[in-house]
């Protein structure tokens, strides 16, 4: 059973740790949106997927967040990731198997994929 | 919506754009008077009596992007057909309860669902605002309050990966405490 003693060590832990996390240099952000039509559209595990495989890689310099509707539903669960001096990149219609490919391929390596851009979903 | 744990992350999200800076979450289960009962409160701004009277109605939205807000009536309508009653009682500048039952073993109710997924991701995306989540079944409960693990984590933010893990087992594991192996599912 979790207690909070557990969560002591737990912070203990991640307190040692925090020296290589503070470096915010280059931050990408990776933004969900979390409306009711992404809801709806299973934006949760996306967002879920996206966290773990970020964790999982140690990408320090990544965060995971939300955003409203963008006034695109049709195309949810729809991720943008910023990054600074760089064009921001649309995902549609993704799912948390996608997820874990735009982490390893265009968060950790640098390569967009183009196939599940707004882009190529609009052609 | 396929499970209620996503229309209570839908709808806390409105307690959220109130600028809350608490924000509770009770699911109460009382087989006893088969009565599933979920409260979403928080302290955010509040509306006017005009605002409660029109959130229900799915063409009404503060949002610019689309012309329908359909958070409220989908929860509405998911409690409703269940033989549930709906309610929301704000105040202007203290606050807003949403308020939803549901006929605990009537065949529409959908499931709860993952409420630790949906906790973990309102942590995740709002680690400024303390949440708290409290299960009840008959006459036993938990609560996984953020003020309580703030104050263990000395300043270690509440967002941090092993945190949100942590908050997720936390939730799965008292649940299944609970409910002391009768069932998986709520």
């Amino acid at each position: 059973m979790k207690s909070l003693a557990e969560l002591q060590a737990l912070r203990d832990q991640v307190k040692n740790n925090m020296g290589i996390r503070s470096d915010d240099s280059g931050n990408i952000r990776v933004v969900v949106g979390m409306a009711t039509c992404g809801i709806a559209a299973g934006a949760r595990p996306v967002l879920s997927a996206f966290t773990e495989e970020v964790a999982k890689r140690g990408l320090h310099n990544v965060t995971v967040t939300q955003t409203g509707c963008i006034g695109i539903c049709q195309y949810e669960p729809v991720v943008e990731i910023m990054e600074p001096g760089k064009e921001k990149v649309t995902y549609v219609k993704m799912t948390p198997e996608k997820a874990v490919q735009v982490v390893v391929n265009h968060l950790a390596n640098g390569n967009v994929m183009n196939e599940y851009t707004i882009g190529a979903a609009t052609k | 919506m396929q499970e209620l744990s996503l229309n209570v992350l839908d709808i806390a999200q409105n307690s959220v754009r109130a600028g809350a800076k608490l924000i509770e979450i009770t699911v109460e289960e009382q087989p006893k008077t088969d009565l599933l009962t979920i409260t979403i409160g928080d302290d955010g701004c509040g509306m006017t009596a005009q605002q409660v009277s029109a959130v229900t109605d799915p063409f009404f939205t503060t949002r610019t992007t689309r012309k329908v807000g359909l958070g409220v009536p989908l929860l509405k309508m998911a409690s409703e057909m269940t033989g549930g009653e709906f309610s929301i009682v704000s105040a202007l500048g203290e606050g807003t309860v949403v308020k939803a039952t549901f006929g605990l073993t009537h065949i529409d109710r959908m499931p709860l669902g993952d409420i630790g997924a949906t906790i973990c991701t309102l942590v995740q995306c709002n680690p400024e605002i303390d949440f708290v989540y409290t299960f009840i079944h008959s006459d036993k409960s938990f609560s996984a309050d953020t003020r309580q693990f703030r104050q263990v984590l000395e300043g270690v933010p509440l967002n941090s990966p092993e945190v949100i893990r942590f908050i997720g087992e936390f939730i799965r594991e008292n649940t299944a405490e609970i409910l002391n192996g009768e069932r998986e599912e709520i």
